[in-house]
């Protein structure tokens, strides 16, 4: 979905949110209380400068807006492949959105991430992925890779990845594997503010995913494993 | 190959097993989930890939100066450090085990291309659980140390990883980055980034460009010794997330695109921060390089 | 043995004269390319006190004879009893199997009182 068609598809009329670049930024209303917008369009590679203006957002809406909801809005073909961007540390600038947002989080701010329309790898680990939840549209695409650059890095048989990825939802992009993996939280069908209303209203503040992932069949061990390591019985 | 003083041995060339050995005080680790109870991935068996018993990655407690701490090593050498299924929890685990134990820091030991490919969506997921425990770990106001000094160096979600930490000590046998050369070089071709030019790798990501820039806290030699006495100064020292302190990384950030955006190469920014002899730093040794950036301060520890 | 469309398992087993006793788990070597590791343990059924089994999941399908040759040869140099050797397995030469066997075999003993 378009990020025109997005907004007024979430709040009608009510919202003041526009683009510069890649850049969406601005506020929205919904049920009378405002959010704060934050997010990227035109499937943006995320480098430097989007990052650093992405994380601007978000700490105006942390000094100025104690406690304004933050909807991160996601459309990315994942971090921009530059040398530029390594010179400078890309990987401090996108944390740096990351540990923005988190601040957002600790200070009592909901945080909501919506993947909108598409989602590749490390381009919404510090953007959507580190909200207090990530949801997605159900036409949204999210992957790590697609399967022919995955063969060639992998050297396993491309043929070989597509068969497994019709059963085993860890390889095969998808929304729907997200969900049952419990990466993606839930898909907004249908009347999308309620969606958002019901969101803001009942996302946990705590990391549910792995739980999620166990519940759903996407991913049997994480949860299990990292119960099993917090709760070891110390040594004296 | 047996020194008189296995600290001394090169923290690149050791195993992720060896480094926890020689880095914790001597006798004082305990292995959490280690081989013997195979705790082992899921998916590599499907793709005819061996799985190891730890699954890469070794977490446990231990001392460090008499104090406990938590401490996490991925092996480098083994799917190059990716993190799947259950090499991210167990980090994950190691990150909520601290809140219980809350030890004087919680040490880890990167090494890793990031997401492992061969779990794609499951590792991608379990790389940002491993932010989120990160984070909860630093907001409860226990110190989390990087330690990168492996040869695959720190790249993809662990590279956002180790930047959501409190302090990160490298060596320049290792680096520190988002994206590795070669996938630089498919995207946008050989002019854009020669993955083969080793030298031009180093002085983009490796971790002296790192220090000199600022990304990471401290620069050792390439010695387990060096890594242990860093980890040792930073024990007990937290850095809270506030607003105030972010400003000033935005601020910096910003700083460093005005002052840099338009640099064709590492020597150039080195030049600009005022380093006389800019080509030079490749043959410097840490300690020299410590030196260069902290001229008023020699003698004293970084 | 058995051949999937990826790994190949196999299993051995030798009686030996050196009971091993009790000890630590011991792991040597990484799974690298062209590496393995290596991990020995205490056989947990009682009455094994003779047994030797050695089980190797390995990525170069094909080369049973020669694991057989290998194992038969560790076995020779080291009739331990009462151990568990696995092995995973990404395609190391003979030479280096052996180096990490014995390895292995060295670290268990210095462990030992």
């Amino acid at each position: 979905m378009i990020w025109t068609d997005l907004l007024p598809g979430l709040f009608g009329e009510h919202h003041q949110v526009s683009r510069e670049g890649e850049l969406l930024r601005g506020t929205a209303q919904l049920d009378g209380q405002t959010l704060a917008v934050v997010g990227t369009t035109d499937h943006a590679a995320i480098g430097v400068e989007l990052a650093l203006a992405q994380a601007r957002a978000v700490l105006d809406t942390v000094r100025d807006h104690p406690g304004r909801p933050i909807l991160l809005l996601v459309d990315t073909q994942g971090q921009r492949l530059r040398r530029r961007d390594e010179l400078l540390g890309i990987n401090r600038y996108m944390a740096h959105l990351g540990l923005c947002i988190e601040l957002a989080r600790q200070r009592g701010h909901r945080v909501i991430g919506l993947v909108y329309d598409q989602a590749l790898s490390g381009g919404f680990i510090t953007s959507g992925l580190i909200a207090d939840a990530c949801y997605a549209l159900p036409e949204a695409e999210i992957r790590v890779m697609r399967l022919p650059a995955m063969a060639r890095v992998t050297k396993i048989d491309e043929s070989r990845l597509a068969a497994l990825a019709e059963s085993n939802p860890v390889f095969a992009p998808g929304v729907e594997n997200y969900v049952a993996m419990g990466g993606v939280r839930a898909l907004w069908r249908g009347d999308l503010a309620a969606q958002l209303r019901d969101a803001l209203a009942h996302t946990p503040t705590t990391d549910e995913r792995a739980r999620d992932g166990a519940e759903r069949g996407g991913r049997r061990l994480a949860a299990e494993v990292a119960q099993r390591v917090a709760e070891h019985p110390a040594q004296a | 190959m047996s020194l008189a003083n296995p600290l001394q041995a090169s923290f690149a060339e050791s195993t992720a097993r060896e480094r926890v050995l020689q880095l914790l005080d001597a006798g004082s680790f305990t292995e959490i989930l280690g081989p013997s109870a195979r705790v082992m991935s899921p998916h590599l068996s499907q793709l005819g890939v061996p799985s190891s018993f730890d699954d890469g990655v070794i977490v446990g407690e231990g001392r460090l100066g008499g104090q406990a701490v938590l401490v996490a090593a991925q092996e480098g050498e083994f799917m190059g450090g990716g993190v799947g299924e259950v090499h991210g929890a167990k980090l994950v685990g190691l990150f909520q085990r601290a809140l219980r134990q809350r030890p004087a820091a919680v040490l880890v030991l990167a090494e890793s291309g990031g997401v492992r490919l061969h779990e794609a969506n499951a590792g991608l997921i379990a790389v940002s659980e491993v932010m989120r425990a990160l984070l909860a770990t630093r907001a409860a106001g226990i110190p989390t140390l990087m330690l990168i000094g492996g040869a695959n160096g720190c790249f993809g979600g662990m590279g956002l990883v180790a930047r959501c930490a409190d302090h990160v000590v490298m060596s320049d046998a290792a680096r520190l980055s988002m994206s590795g050369p070669e996938v630089i070089e498919s995207s946008h071709g050989v002019e854009e980034f020669d993955a083969k030019d080793r030298a031009l790798v180093w002085r983009t990501t490796g971790g002296k460009h790192r220090y000199l820039m600022g990304d990471c806290d401290v620069l050792v030699d390439d010695q387990l010794g060096a890594f242990r006495e860093a980890a040792l100064q930073l024990l007990g020292q937290a850095r809270p997330l506030t607003l105030e302190a972010l400003e000033h990384e935005h601020a910096l950030l910003a700083g460093r695109l005005a002052d840099h955006g338009d640099a064709a190469d590492a020597v150039d920014i080195w030049r600009r921060l005022g380093i006389a002899d800019a080509p030079s730093v490749v043959n410097l040794d840490a300690a020299e390089l410590r030196l260069l950036k902290h001229p008023a301060q020699e003698g004293a520890q970084p | 043995m058995s051949i999937s469309h990826g790994l190949e398992t196999l299993h051995f087993s030798f009686t030996g004269t050196q009971p091993a006793g009790r000890f630590a788990p011991v792991l040597v070597g990484v799974v690298g390319s062209g590496n393995l590791e290596v991990m020995i343990e205490p056989l947990a059924d009682s009455g094994a006190a003779a047994e030797c089994r050695l089980e190797v999941s390995t990525s170069a399908r094909g080369f049973a004879p020669i694991w057989r040759a290998v194992a038969e040869d560790f076995h020779a140099r080291h009739p331990l009893g009462g151990v568990l050797i696995s092995i995973n397995d990404m395609g190391a030469t003979p030479a280096v199997v052996n180096l990490r066997l014995d390895q292995a075999v060295a670290q268990m003993r210095s462990a030992q009182p």
